[in-house]
């Protein structure tokens, strides 16, 4: 059992729920975060300010899939998200000691397996 | 001697009106700025609106140069004179047949050639390029709305043929809403359009967009007779009645088709209601305006509802709330006026058939006109240079990569920078490295 944590761009973020969704991952939690890995700051100017944007606003998705699941996941996570400039992302593969789904009290491999219909 | 004889022909009262009506209809091309910023999303926000401003400034100028001149100078058939160059021997003097200074008349034009050529932009929003738009916008002002203003307002074929059309059926709402069609057609769709959802970020900004236009109708439509005479208050007093109608009509097709009424359609209504008695305003009755409120509304919600389905991406549907809703009230005319109203024509239903023949003409050589000619400027325009932002820079939004700025900018982790300075570049928190 992993959690995989993708950080993407938030123009590509449509494209990897939909790689995502044709990989049959589907128990996804997404949000929008600000960092900066190693691409070229944005300058803007506001009435004669002129600022470096360091931070680019990103989505980051967590997914907490099954062994079996990994693989497909970060596939999905790598084509929807890849352009090829600098700025794509970073994909994290953690340990996950345990889950529970609230609903019903499963945990661990019943509790990230979707529930069919 | 010239002066104190002009000063004797304009009426004070008049002139105070016009002055109001001039600054109210200049309003409504920021309230449409509002409007249409709202229908986009938020990446997009500033890039929609600046449209609208950039519409302020191009139109402005060419109308001033050369757009008023082509609209108004002279009689001829097809086009006006360069008489009014550069505003030319346009002053204080009365222009004939009103009693308001000949300036204040321009100005008065000028904000209606202004809101029309921001109107086109909703059809392009969020992929065509600024630049590209200026280009766009100071063509079209001179070459689609002088020369369909000169036929309808400034004495041209379709006035002398006996068409009616009070404040800009012709000029203003069918060209804007058939040039979108056409520029949708040539611009081409979004490139997630019917792909994914793509929705409105703010409908607080849309109804108050709406709510800003309607009052600024005010001035367009009651300003439309030039004076305070019964005409402008008839065309004054629809402007109310008919978008309350159509607000209406409206709330129950929403009722019928998803069983709840919507805000951004009736921001939608609105605007559709005001475009229906634009053309009619002061040649139909208050009962008859009512009616164009209510029945009017129905073909603008079809077309809502059915455009989407299609491949034209015609982004804020100008066609639907402009286009066929100016077509609309023209031909409404042709049935309903009431010479016993406007004290100038009857449409069929008081007896009068051929009012309605020469109101068909100007509804089917309008928007021919309009979406030939806008066609054939954007393939121009686009021969010479790319008319639309690439799939990467559309992806990123206009705002950032037009305008190097952002609608709703947190400013965190931003860093300044001092360009005076001429020292290293500050570099970025997050990177110390």
């Amino acid at each position: 059992m992993k959690l995989v944590i993708g950080i993407v761009r938030p123009e590509k973020a449509n494209d990897v729920l939909e790689a995502l969704y044709r990989a049959e991952v589907r128990g996804v939690s997404m949000s929008r975060v600000q960092g900066h890995g190693g691409e070229l700051e944005r300058v803007e100017t506001y009435r004669g300010t002129t600022v470096k944007m360091g931070l680019s606003d990103k989505v980051r998705f967590e997914i907490a899939v099954s062994d079996d699941f990994v693989q497909a996941t970060v596939d999905a996570l790598c084509e929807g998200a890849r352009t090829g400039e600098v700025g794509d992302g970073k994909i994290f593969v953690l340990p996950l000691d345990r889950a529970v789904r609230i609903r019903t009290g499963e945990t661990d491999h019943g509790a990230v397996t979707p529930v069919d219909g | 001697m010239a002066i104190l004889a002009a000063a004797a022909q304009v009426d004070t009262g008049d002139t105070a009106w016009m002055l109001v009506a001039t600054a109210l209809v200049l309003m409504m091309t920021p309230a449409l700025g509002l409007f249409y910023a709202g229908l986009v999303r938020s990446k997009n926000t500033l890039n929609t609106f600046m449209m609208c401003i950039a519409a302020i400034a191009v139109a402005m100028v060419t109308w001033a140069l050369v757009g008023y001149s082509l609209a108004f100078d002279g009689s001829g058939s097809l086009i006006g004179g360069l008489g009014y160059f550069g505003l030319h021997g346009v002053g204080f003097a009365p222009r004939e047949g009103t009693t308001i200074p000949h300036l204040v008349f321009m100005a008065f034009q000028a904000t209606f050639c202004i809101i029309t050529t921001a109107l086109v932009s909703g059809a392009v929003v969020e992929r065509m390029r600024f630049g590209a738009f200026l280009v766009f916008a100071t063509l079209w002002s001179v070459l689609v709305y002088a020369v369909l203003a000169h036929w309808v307002f400034g004495g041209g074929w379709l006035a002398a043929g006996g068409t009616l059309d009070f404040a800009g059926g012709v000029p203003v709402e069918m060209a804007s809403g058939f040039s979108a069609l056409a520029a949708a057609l040539v611009v081409g769709a979004r490139k997630d359009y019917g792909r994914l959802a793509l929705l409105p970020h703010n409908a607080m900004y849309v109804l108050l967009g709406a709510g800003l236009l309607w009052f600024g109708w005010f001035g367009f439509n009651g300003g439309s007779g030039f004076s305070t005479g019964n005409p402008s208050v008839l065309a004054f007093t629809n402007t109310l009645l008919t978008p309350a109608c159509s607000l209406l009509t409206w709330f129950v097709l929403d009722l019928i088709r998803g069983r709840k009424v919507t805000a951004i359609g009736a921001a939608t209504a609105i605007i559709v209601g005001c475009v229906l008695i634009t053309p009619a305003g002061g040649y139909v009755s208050p009962g008859w305006a009512m009616a164009l409120g209510f029945l009017g509304a129905l073909p603008c919600y079809a077309m809502i509802v059915w455009r989407p389905r299609t491949r034209v991406d015609e982004t804020l549907d100008v066609l639907a709330a402009h286009g066929v809703a100016g077509f609309t009230g023209i031909l409404f005319i042709g049935f309903f006026a009431s010479a016993a109203w406007n004290g100038v024509s009857d449409g069929l239903f008081y007896g009068n058939a051929a009012q309605l023949g020469d109101q068909a003409l100007a509804a089917l050589v309008g928007p021919a006109y309009a979406f030939g000619m806008t066609f054939a400027l954007l393939k121009l325009i686009g021969a010479v240079m790319p008319l639309r932002a690439s799939a990467h820079e559309e992806a990123l939004g206009m705002d950032v990569v037009q305008h190097g700025e952002e609608a709703y900018v947190t400013g965190e982790g931003a860093i300044l920078v001092f360009p005076e300075d001429g020292g290293p570049i500050p570099v970025p928190v997050a990177d110390p490295g």
